[in-house]
């Protein structure tokens, strides 16, 4: 799989994140199954990268790969310019301060309430007193739309709710770069445009760099500044999701056709 | 798993040290556990005292029946029955907590926020059965000689001064001093394997993958840590005695 590293690698200073000929394989020797090969692409800065792909195409990998909790067989992945699969663990948990996650299932810690879910980043990462913390949370919990909820338990919560918490949680620090794991899935249509009108907004009052890995096509290219598909062994990138039928690669066509021609029918 | 126990205890040594989830640990596996030890070590007890009366009384050793319960609690069966249970009661809690947070990526959620997993709560689980198994151990011995007294002296017969006087002559510091090294060893490989299986449930091969993979693993914790406590009962006893 390689994306043409040469076209789809801006300057560094432009670019938040760039893979440079990375490769990832897992399962035993000599069953080991090949998910990401060479693979080189760049996500520029302020900007959102949609990762779109099947299931099992590698796209909640290369996120893994970003955060430095997995390491890659090979190659080079750049958070700025600095390259997080050599780091030692000290210097990895100073780039992490830079991000912030929102998991698929959300990773809400189920014994904490959604207040201390939130607080948890203030609480563990900064100096702030009490009074700030819960001035911040409150006005959190307000700008989502989850005032009344801070004593409930995850448990006690629907599935777009605990998405919200999870990204209440995610932009407590006021995080460079926003990943999102597949952060629609599970939810019915109407809880899906409330999140993305919630990443809208929140993006354009944070400005933050936006990583989203869906397989909510074609709805979640809507957000999309660029487009990275993944299909079958081959990486693709586009800036305009109209023009993905049109890529060169066999199988990204293939996976166009099959996806978005299902999705023409459909409509 | 050596590097996780490496981690863990290093952990302890990192700042801000969580001391309300140092407490809360202490409370769920030491207050928890108190009332299982209490019956566990009333009944061996117990049955060690009828048991020692019977073998005693075919040479006329009554008189050593305090003796044969006390020395036989502090050294074997207080550390020993009391690291079984709360492998059974805690241990097996802890694994499955553990291995729920990492299926459900709250591990992860932690790493990403750059918040170290070990000083946030698996350091807290280390020292905490650190402090509480001796302390539950010390518990067991009293209330294992209790019961002990109680089948041998209020219901055979046996003469209590005797019964007092012979525990006081045979217990010696370093008798002691092999239980309470006993208790900490135990406390220290329970932990580890329980916190340890739980942390890795998605490496462990045939483990299963989901609501399987900790099932198996928390058994897998339970009855690994039962056997290392045992197998370091006879080394530890065999080295120290």
């Amino acid at each position: 799989m390689s994306g043409g590293a040469d076209e789809i690698i801006p300057a560094a200073e432009s670019a938040a994140i760039r893979f440079v000929e990375v490769s990832k394989s897992f399962g035993e020797r000599g069953r080991r199954h090949r998910v990401l090969d060479r693979v080189s692409f760049s996500v520029p800065k302020g900007k959102t990268t949609v990762i779109a792909g099947g299931s099992g195409q590698g796209k909640s990998v290369i996120l893994k790969l970003i955060l430095g909790l997995l390491k890659p067989d090979s190659g080079q992945v750049l958070v700025g310019d600095r390259d997080i699969v050599t780091m030692g663990y000290r210097a990895l948990q100073e780039v992490r301060m830079l991000f912030g996650v929102l998991f698929q299932g959300a990773a809400l810690f189920d014994s904490l309430t959604v207040f201390e879910n939130i607080a948890l980043p203030l609480r563990e990462r900064t100096k702030f007193t009490d009074q700030e913390i819960r001035q911040r949370v409150a006005a959190t919990l307000e700008q989502l739309e989850l005032t009344g909820h801070e004593e409930k338990f995850p448990a006690q919560l629907s599935g777009g709710m605990k998405k919200r918490v999870g990204l209440a949680r995610a932009l407590q620090l006021d995080p460079k770069i926003v990943l999102f794991d597949e952060p629609t899935t599970g939810l019915d249509p109407v809880m899906t445009r409330e999140i993305y009108e919630l990443f809208t907004r929140t993006q354009r009052r944070l400005g933050y760099t936006a990583v989203i890995v869906s397989h909510d096509i074609p709805q979640v290219f809507t957000l999309a500044d660029q487009i990275i598909l993944l299909n079958k062994g081959e990486l693709d990138v586009f800036t305009d999701a109209s023009r993905i039928p049109y890529s060169t690669k066999p199988n990204i066509r293939e996976f166009a056709r099959q996806v978005m021609g299902q999705v023409a029918d459909r409509e | 798993m050596g590097i996780f126990l490496y981690f863990s205890l290093l952990g302890l040594c990192k700042h801000p040290f969580r001391f309300k989830e140092l407490l809360k640990q202490i409370g769920f596996i030491g207050t928890g556990s108190i009332t299982v030890i209490f019956f566990t070590a009333l009944s061996a007890g117990m049955v060690l005292g009828l048991q020692g009366y019977y073998s005693l009384h075919k040479f006329g050793a009554e008189g050593m029946l305090g003796s044969a319960v006390s020395l036989t609690l502090i050294m074997e069966l207080g550390p020993v029955l009391t690291a079984l249970m709360v492998a059974g009661r805690a241990g097996s809690a802890m694994c499955a907590e553990i291995g729920i947070m990492r299926i459900s990526e709250q591990i992860d959620a932690l790493e990403c926020m750059a918040i170290d997993p070990f000083r946030y709560f698996i350091s807290p689980k280390f020292l905490a059965a650190l402090i509480s198994v001796p302390l539950l151990t010390a518990i067991f011995d009293v209330v294992g000689i209790f019961g002990g007294y109680l089948a041998g002296v209020k219901l055979m017969g046996v003469n209590g001064g005797a019964f007092f006087a012979g525990m006081e002559q045979s217990v010696t510091n370093h008798d002691l001093r092999l239980g309470v090294i006993k208790s900490f060893v135990f406390a220290l490989l329970l932990v580890w394997i329980c916190t340890g299986r739980g942390y890795f449930v998605q490496k462990i091969r045939g483990a299963g993958f989901g609501a399987e993979s900790v099932s198996t693993v928390t058994t897998q914790a339970v009855v690994m840590s039962s056997i290392a406590v045992l197998v370091f009962d006879y080394l530890l006893t065999a080295v120290l005695l």
